[in-house]
């Protein structure tokens, strides 16, 4: 970030002198470049806005105008998403709550703490982060259906919960797959954090004997708020917008514990084709929790895109 | 002799005891020791990681010896790769690993090239260069499942964006997804949309971490922009493009919800059946968990010829 600013004198000076059309021809692929990565989501809300008669006869990426404006699609895609929305905010909180605890210790313990070997463990786990979900498709659905049902045998006690059903018992082994599956990527990104942090402190710390657990606790944990919300904000995001797990899991978009990704691919279909006025609002609405996040969050997310990639 | 008989009755406890002593400090430093203190912390998360994907592969490798249907539990007996000498044999496998890997490559070249390119504009004193960054990246932020309803709209052969702009240049529409030759480069396209804002994130960083003396040499040399780019910026670019180019590669490998999520069903748009839906209509929709799971062995070794390399190359560079 200096850098670029440190660099930015030469540029200023650029920009005054030789307003030239390389400075309008870069400015043009700019607002090019941002039509293209816009245009389909702008094209997708302003379907959602429409009734199927202007649909079929203005522009996509028109504005809805005068009778062509409805909000009849969207509340009828909410109506259809909005028990599907609880099902993943209750499957993604805490999921990614314990994502980030479990990932947060994992770092600590590899990073901060040194032993022989550790290089190895942490890259055992950092093949988690790569390894495709459809080499563990089937063992998964061995696992939760037929070895260990926890979602049966959870049943009557979710069905016992008002305004639940005991379907959505099913909700708890998808939980803890996606807490099992999560902690590689969120150890990465921590480790990361954490091999930036200056050591000096933790350093001094085992001098004065403190433990391993009360420096986790006094000096480790308070100086890594930051990165939990880096994390928290990039799990969530992934663990909301996952389909895999929840297919495999919850299989059928009429199931009471659907969540939103496995109901949006069905929604405005039938034997005529696909409703694209409906399923444009439900896909706008589907993506609005993680729009909202990734705009008022966006440094952070970058971030931890950066990290990611190590 | 008898000295030497009455000596080792008396050393012999001496030595022990020494021993013993020696075997219980040990313990007593083990279990003081870094390793074992820190054990809750790094253990837990990584015995249900560990649990959960490496148990998950080598319970898939198993199935994938047998002959499992889901009609009975799965017979351990006999063992066999008869699975994978039917998946090597069968026609639909040999066309879902040629498309996988011309997704893998086509998408990781386009989606690099774009990256640097939007992240050398963007390292070039635009203004609002945050904000722009933000809405190149913002693709991103959104579910495959999403990202596919709005292409789907965006191919629509009636009236989608592309057909309009096709038409508008006085071709004839063109029906994207429902050609088999046009599908696969279509999905590239769309996934190219969703994920070139991330390989230009990751070239913004590693272009920050350039000295800046490095641009003003060349311009006082009196080098070209594009020449100084080329022949000395990008070079130095290579961590990036590695890491850049694992991530999208792994990206190109989960496609599999893209691909569903556009139909909405196990068989997507003819031409572009890749290994992850092939696995998964065998395994879910047919049954064949066997079959399944020996497809997904296969495209787990495709998936660690990309790791393992990189994880080599990072262990050398010292920067894992």
């Amino acid at each position: 970030m200096s850098q670029s600013t440190s660099r930015s004198p030469i540029d200023v000076e650029s920009l005054v002198e030789n307003f030239n059309y390389r400075r309008v021809g870069k400015y043009a692929l700019v607002v090019l470049f941002l039509g293209f990565f816009l245009v389909p989501l702008e094209t997708g809300i302003m379907t959602a806005l429409k009734t199927n008669s202007a649909i079929a006869r203005s522009l996509p990426f028109a504005p809805p105008a005068g009778e062509g404006f409805t909000l009849t699609n969207l509340e009828y895609a909410f109506s259809q998403l909005t028990n599907s929305f609880v099902n993943s905010l209750l499957m993604a909180v805490p999921a990614t709550l314990l994502n980030v605890l479990l990932a947060s210790m994992a770092a600590y313990g590899l990073t901060m703490v040194s032993w022989r070997g550790q290089l190895v463990v942490f890259a055992l786990f950092l093949v988690g982060v790569f390894v495709p979900y459809q080499a563990v498709l089937v063992p998964l659905a061995q696992f939760w259906n037929n070895m260990f049902p926890l979602a049966q045998m959870l049943e009557p006690l979710f069905a016992a919960i008002p305004f639940l059903q005991g379907g959505h018992s099913r909700l708890v082994p998808l939980t803890i797959t996606h807490v099992a599956y999560g902690i590689p990527i969120c150890t990465v990104l921590f480790r990361s954090y954490y091999k930036s942090l200056p050591n000096s402190l933790v350093e001094a710390a085992k001098i004065d004997g403190a433990s391993i657990t009360k420096i986790y606790r006094r000096i480790v944990l308070p100086l890594s708020l930051p990165m939990f919300g880096v994390v928290f904000i990039y799990q969530f995001t992934q663990i909301y917008n996952e389909f895999l797990f929840s297919f495999t899991l919850i299989t059928g978009a009429n199931h009471p514990a659907a969540p939103v990704t496995l109901i949006l691919p069905a929604i405005g279909s039938s034997t005529e084709g696909i409703d694209f006025g409906v399923r444009m609002s439900a896909a706008f609405l589907a993506a609005l929790p993680t729009i909202i996040l990734y705009v008022a969050f966006a440094e952070q997310f970058a971030k931890g895109l950066r990290t990611e990639s190590g | 002799m008898a000295t030497r008989d009455t000596t080792e009755p008396t050393n012999q406890p001496a030595v022990s005891t020494d021993e013993v002593v020696d075997w219980k400090t040990k313990l007593r430093y083990f279990l003081n020791s870094d390793f074992v203190r820190s054990s809750p912390y790094w253990g837990i998360p990584f015995v249900i990681m560990g649990i959960a994907v490496y148990g998950g592969i080598g319970y898939n490798l198993v199935i994938s010896f047998t002959d499992y249907n889901g009609l009975e539990p799965p017979t351990f007996s006999s063992l066999d790769l008869e699975m994978y000498r039917t998946a090597l044999a069968s026609e639909a496998f040999r066309e879902a690993a040629i498309n996988n890997f011309v997704l893998l490559i086509s998408f990781t070249a386009i989606s690099l090239i774009l990256g640097l390119f939007l992240a050398i504009l963007l390292d070039h004193g635009i203004r609002y260069k945050n904000k722009v960054q933000t809405i190149y990246l913002l693709p991103m932020a959104l579910s495959f499942v999403v990202t596919a309803q709005l292409w789907l709209w965006m191919f629509n052969p009636d009236s989608g964006v592309l057909t309009i702009i096709v038409t508008t240049f006085g071709f004839d529409p063109v029906d994207w997804l429902g050609n088999p030759q046009l599908a696969l480069p279509a999905v590239i396209f769309a996934l190219v949309w969703q994920f070139s804002g991330y390989a230009m994130v990751v070239y913004l960083a590693g272009l920050q971490s350039i000295p800046d003396d490095q641009f003003e040499a060349a311009k006082v040399d009196g080098a070209s922009t594009i020449r100084t780019y080329l022949r000395i910026i990008v070079p130095q670019l290579k961590e990036s493009s590695v890491s850049a180019a694992v991530v999208l590669m792994v990206f190109a490998l989960k496609a599999f919800t893209f691909l569903y999520s556009l139909v909405g069903q196990y068989r997507p748009p003819n031409g572009t059946d890749i290994l992850a839906t092939l696995m998964v209509r065998q395994a879910f929709k047919f049954g064949k968990w066997a079959y399944g799971a020996a497809i997904a062995t296969m495209l787990l070794l495709l998936a660690l010829s990309v790791i393992a390399p990189y994880l080599a190359y990072q262990y050398r560079q010292g920067s894992l």
